[in-house]
């Protein structure tokens, strides 16, 4: 059996590189399939290995909520939303809370000034909680502190964006700015972080929470985000249950009514995130799979052409005493060879493109191929290729060995 | 013991409602080195004789004993290894693979009897120094001329050490020269013990052999011995 297949492997190898192009383009369809399903492998698999470092680093005991509201209420123009009330609610009545981190950013990206300097930058206000939260760190200066927020302070952290747009100089320590009407000092500067997707993360202000709250005043129309971390001992299904009794009573829902809020721990936001990727993968993998029949497809034809080709040399390989199964066995496994050879041509140009696109996307995770999708693809190609030369492959093997020597 | 024993062999074709007789009762022996010519002309039979004595094709009744194997009932696989290991086909137009060198195309028959590689290789250089070509081992068929081609062609029917030759037309395609060449190899052949049936449409080329077997419409026609055979064996 081994004999016959290292001698199989040989003539069909023979026959693969003695037409080299007519090979190359019969595979090209496999290529293609397998290159374009590597390549997205490559760059999600980086991009997920990526977001999920970054919810990690949120930690599996954090919860966030958020207001939330269905589509059609969106559609009447109303909207949900959580309020400092809602807050303050859950500060003093949420149970197995280690620490609230309050987001509240300004209702639209506001002007900034310095001098006679004028930018537009993303304004929060939040509590020294959001530094762990969010894994910002200041590069000079120091971060809100927790007397900052009790006294209402005017001062400011911000991003290297902001910094630069403003003019400002080297180190803007004590240096002022300009915000809805009231002058805010610079006590720190973050560390910069770069872009993701092309969205720079450095263009931000961060003013202490009730600051925010003090400045926006209409209290009717702000809408938070709430980030909580939870002491050790909270299950953080309790907690859950809790928050949501709290606030549906808060908002007066009554039992016939959806929640108008989301609460999600760090691990379901990943969840969802895993779910449009894995969407995403599947939607591709479909596409990709029709490429990849049609890849097995072109092989059958031109294994088709080649037993119609080599008629002859069938009749005279069944003469010389060839038995169907050596005739079969040479066939199938050219049909292979082929496909695996275009699965790994496939391979290599598809973790190229991978590269490339990761690396010219800036701040982008670098691709990487995971084991089992470098083995699937090569292991879907090589069934393409057994499936699609089967046809052939048993054509040529119940060949008769008169006809065939008489063909011209 | 007789070689090759053929009792009563028919073989008909149907062409639409019409059968055609190839073969119409054949009886034969062959016996061990002999040198055998059917002669006749085109549509006597003498190529469906050639696929029935060559395995290639099965009687439509009739037995055949091959080296004491009774072949009509066998199955296509069977008669496979049967030409594997009993029968040397020489071709008119020599039927070498084209995409392998001369080496390669001598080895063939040998892979199918999963003989490894470097033993396949020593017997193929043996069969092929036998014919004359030992220093163009390495030559693909297309860089041959049509008589090297044929003693490739012979070199592979005789690296499996078949019991019978097996030739047909062999010469068809060749000039005068490489004929008589080819013919000498042949007689050479016979010399050292090898059994050789030789289909031809050539009465100089039946000449050579010791026994000549004419063929006309499906039926044994006359069956004598040439006088090289009432010479002996000493030409």
């Amino acid at each position: 059996m081994f004999f016959a297949f290292l001698e199989s492997s040989r003539s069909a190898l023979a026959a693969i590189f003695a037409n080299r192009l007519r090979s190359f383009l019969t595979t090209l369809g496999i290529i293609i399939g397998v290159a374009s399903v590597i390549a997205v492998v490559s760059v999600t698999g980086g991009m997920s290995a990526f977001i999920g470092d970054s919810f990690a680093s949120l930690g599996a005991n954090s919860l966030t909520i958020q207001s939330y509201t269905p589509f059609e209420d969106l559609m009447k123009g109303i909207r949900s939303r959580l309020t400092p009330a809602d807050l303050e609610l859950i500060e003093k009545r949420g149970e197995g809370i280690a620490s609230i981190t309050p987001i509240l950013a300004a209702n639209r990206s506001s002007q900034i000034k310095y001098g006679s300097q004028t930018a537009y930058s993303e304004i929060m206000g939040t509590t020294y909680t959001y530094q762990d939260v969010s894994q910002t760190y200041t590069e000079v200066g120091r971060f809100l502190a927790q007397s900052d927020n009790q006294t209402r302070r005017r001062i400011a952290v911000i991003g290297e964006d902001v910094r630069e747009n403003l003019n400002l100089p080297e180190n803007p320590i004590n240096e002022y700015v300009e915000f809805s009407g009231e002058w805010f000092k610079i006590v720190g500067l973050l560390e910069p972080m770069g872009d993701i997707m092309g969205q720079s993360r450095d263009n931000l202000v961060l003013v202490p929470y009730a600051t925010m709250v003090s400045i926006l005043g209409n209290q009717a129309r702000t809408d938070i985000g709430i980030q909580l971390s939870l002491t050790p001992t909270a299950e953080p299904d309790a907690v859950i249950s809790q928050l949501t009794n709290l606030l549906r009573n808060a908002h007066d829902l009554s039992s016939n009514e959806d929640d108008d809020f989301r609460i999600q721990t760090a691990e379901q936001l990943m969840e969802q995130f895993d779910q449009i990727l894995g969407t995403l993968t599947m939607v591709i993998g479909g596409i990709v799979s029709i490429s990849l029949l049609v890849g097995g497809i072109g092989i059958m034809n031109i294994m088709l052409v080649s037993v119609t080709e080599r008629t002859r040399e069938i009749g005279i390989c069944k003469a010389i005493g060839a038995k169907s199964h050596h005739i079969l066995m040479q066939f199938l496994i050219e049909a292979l060879l082929l496909s695996l050879l275009g699965g790994l041509v496939g391979l290599a140009t598809g973790y190229g493109l991978g590269m490339v696109i990761a690396n010219n996307i800036p701040d982008f995770p670098s691709a990487s191929v995971p084991l089992w999708a470098a083995g699937l693809a090569l292991g879907f190609s090589a069934f393409v290729g057994v499936l699609f030369g089967i046809l052939p492959a048993a054509k040529a093997a119940n060949l008769d060995p008169i006809d065939a020597l008489r063909y011209e | 013991m007789s070689l090759i024993n053929l009792t009563s062999i028919t073989k008909h074709y149907e062409m639409g409602s019409q059968v055609v007789k190839a073969l119409d009762g054949i009886d034969i022996t062959v016996n061990k080195n002999d040198y055998l010519a059917f002669i006749g002309s085109s549509g006597s039979g003498k190529s469906t004789m050639l696929n029935i004595l060559g395995c290639l094709d099965k009687p439509t009744s009739g037995q055949y004993h091959l080296n004491g194997k009774n072949v009509e009932i066998l199955d296509q696989n069977e008669l496979s290894e049967i030409r594997n290991l009993e029968i040397g086909f020489i071709f008119q137009s020599f039927n070498l693979l084209p995409r392998a060198n001369a080496l390669n195309n001598v080895m063939q028959p040998l892979i199918y009897r999963s003989i490894g590689f470097r033993q396949r290789k020593e017997m193929a250089m043996d069969a092929l120094s036998r014919v004359g070509l030992g220093d163009r081992v390495d030559h693909l068929p297309n860089q041959l001329s049509g008589g090297q081609r044929q003693r490739v062609a012979i070199a592979r029917a005789l690296v499996t050490h078949p019991s019978i030759l097996l030739a047909d037309e062999p010469t068809g395609n060749l000039d005068s020269k490489t004929t008589v060449e080819i013919m000498q190899l042949f007689d050479e052949l016979h010399k050292e013990g090898h059994t050789l049936i030789v289909v031809t449409h050539e009465n100089e080329i039946a000449q050579h052999c010791h026994r000549i077997v004419e063929m006309k419409d499906g039926r044994i026609f006359n069956d004598s011995a040439t006088e090289k055979a009432t010479l002996g064996v000493a030409v």
